[in-house]
């Protein structure tokens, strides 16, 4: 399990966990989020984190972001800390709710980051045009995010996320809230997208099949506490059809996945 | 259009009321007179005679608009009879007391937001400001005020601002807050300084909150303004109107000058109203 990631030594790693724990101090007494997480992520990989709530998935994530701050062990994002990672936008990071600002129109929603970042007008411009066709959104720069669909708004996010082209791309649960056929396709196009721009991503989600589909690495988490209990490097090929999930290698990891998820419950039941 | 029957038939119930009540609270005087003629009050009689007194208890519908009429447009505008002359005195003062307020109210609630000990200080002492009566402290204002030399209608814009903040704090307070958590670390994300979320996320969020509340403010602030010019001797403005028609006894006029405020509040609130479609409209927040 823990020595699957120091078989397959990562040559240029992106993030580094050793040791990882976080302690959240709560009315009701000390809550252990993160236990002992040692994880490696190298350039270009897809990483989806999947577990039950309360397994510290998100709150994983939102360390690598420096939303939150580990008490315990070292991470480190491209060889700095998260918070200077974060200064320097190393990372885009797309949340669960679209989120988008609606008194913007798209186009000014996604030009949001780049106006904070002091990117030229010409710049936002030709930003702004590049990831709306990346995101197929082309022609919805002048609608208000109301007009759209809630998986066209979402894209819309992810296209924010993108603008400012940082090589991390963090998601959490950013499907968690659209149906099963819209989630398909999206799925699809985030692989397209990942392949096209070749971002390391870290996804967050709690369905089997978006985790096994999208990843080529798979960190199963467990709660109380917080901890990964297996990361499972995906045989799959990086050029992925829909079709594949009814593959035998698919419901093989699927399986393996599901075991995973049940062995991190079995100490509590 | 469809609105107009249920507003008219409103309107006309209210009418009726108003008269009724005329009738029945005039009707003392009409029977003392008749008392003291030695003459008997038929139905007619008293429905004709609470209609046309002098100085009626409860002026009927007629004779105040009567009398809002012969305020409004049977004067030459600079005269001291005239409800546009005092009108526009008490305005100026709204307006300068409002922009005042308003200013205030919006630079306490930034410092509200941004500061835990203005947190924890100023809004206690904001909500003491109004629970003290208006009436008690504006001769004071306008007492201190002279001393030091302040007069015209600074004094007055003075007690309107003081009156027209609160909304506004407490508004804007909740306007520059109601960016949730996710949108607040979206601005984390990309590393935006302070400035900047105030300037791209806060203050954009709170634009329906303050327009809602400029529109009481604005109403309070006239309010404060009438109340302002009660004290400084009856010289000019709709609420030295309203003083010295009660020091004599001129009911008409009295209502008169109730009804143009009461219009007046209408049209400044409209006006705000209206800035707050085309902000809004702008920012695409309506659909």
């Amino acid at each position: 399990m823990k020595e699957n990631d120091s078989m397959s030594p990562v040559i240029d790693p992106v993030i580094e966990a050793r040791g990882l724990d976080l302690v959240f101090q709560t009315a009701d007494g000390p809550v252990q989020a993160l236990k002992d997480v040692n994880l490696t992520i190298g350039k270009g990989e897809f990483v989806s984190f999947i577990g039950p709530s309360g397994c510290g998935k998100t709150t994983f994530l939102r360390c690598i972001a420096a939303l939150e701050h580990p008490t315990g062990g070292s991470l480190t994002v491209n060889g700095m800390t998260p918070d200077e990672a974060r200064r320097n936008r190393a990372y885009g990071y797309v949340f669960q709710a679209a989120g988008l600002y609606p008194w913007r129109s798209i186009a000014g929603n996604i030009k949001l980051p780049l106006e904070i970042m002091g990117f030229s007008r010409d710049e936002q411009e030709q930003r702004v045009r590049k990831v709306l066709q990346l995101v197929d959104l082309e022609g919805f720069g002048k609608k208000f995010p109301w007009q759209l669909s809630g998986g066209m708004q979402q894209r819309a996010s992810i296209a924010r996320a993108l603008a400012f082209d940082a090589d991390l791309l963090l998601m959490d649960e950013p499907f968690g809230a659209l149906d099963e056929i819209v989630r398909d396709r999206l799925n699809e196009e985030v692989l397209k997208l990942w392949a096209r721009t070749g971002k390391t991503i870290g996804f967050v989600t709690h369905s089997i099949p978006e985790a096994v589909y999208l990843s080529t690495k798979i960190v199963v988490m467990s709660p109380r506490p917080g901890r990964i209990t297996d990361v499972i490097d995906s045989p799959l090929p990086r050029e992925r059809p829909l079709e594949i999930r009814d593959s035998r290698e698919f419901i093989e990891i699927a399986h393996r996945v599901r075991e995973g998820l049940r062995a991190g419950h079995g100490d509590e039941i | 259009m469809r609105n107009l029957l249920p507003v008219l038939t409103v309107v006309l119930a209210i009418v009726g009321l108003w008269y009724l009540a005329a009738v029945w609270m005039n009707a003392t005087w009409v029977y003392d007179q008749a008392a003291r003629e030695g003459r008997e009050v038929f139905l007619v009689d008293l429905l004709g005679e609470t209609m046309m007194q002098e100085r009626p208890v409860l002026p009927a519908p007629h004779q105040v608009a009567k009398g809002l009429y012969d305020g409004l447009f049977g004067q030459a505008i600079t005269s001291k009879r005239s409800l546009i002359y005092h009108g526009w005195v008490t305005l100026s003062a709204t307006l300068l007391g409002f922009v005042i307020g308003s200013a205030a109210g919006i630079l306490l609630a930034v410092g509200i937001v941004y500061n835990r000990a203005m947190d924890q200080s100023v809004m206690p002492w904001a909500i003491a400001s109004q629970t003290i009566p208006i009436l008690a402290i504006a001769p004071m204002i306008i007492v201190v005020l002279n001393s030091m030399g302040v007069t015209g209608i600074v004094p007055k814009a003075i007690i309107s601002a003081y009156l027209s903040f609160f909304p506004v704090v407490v508004g804007m307070v909740k306007g520059l807050r109601s960016p949730d958590a996710m949108q607040l670390d979206l601005m984390r994300t990309y590393n935006a300084s302070g400035g900047q979320s105030f300037a791209k996320l806060r203050l954009p969020s709170s634009m329906p909150y303050l327009f809602a509340s400029l529109k009481v403010g604005v109403a309070a602030s006239l309010v404060g303004t009438i109340v302002g010019e009660l004290p400084t001797g009856a010289v000019a403005g709709l609420g030295s109107r309203l003083l010295s028609g009660s020091y004599y006894g001129q009911t008409v006029q009295i209502w008169a000058a109730l009804f143009a405020a009461a219009a007046l509040a209408a049209g400044l609130v409209a006006l705000i109203g209206l800035a707050e479609r085309v902000v809004l409209q702008r920012m695409g927040l309506v659909r």
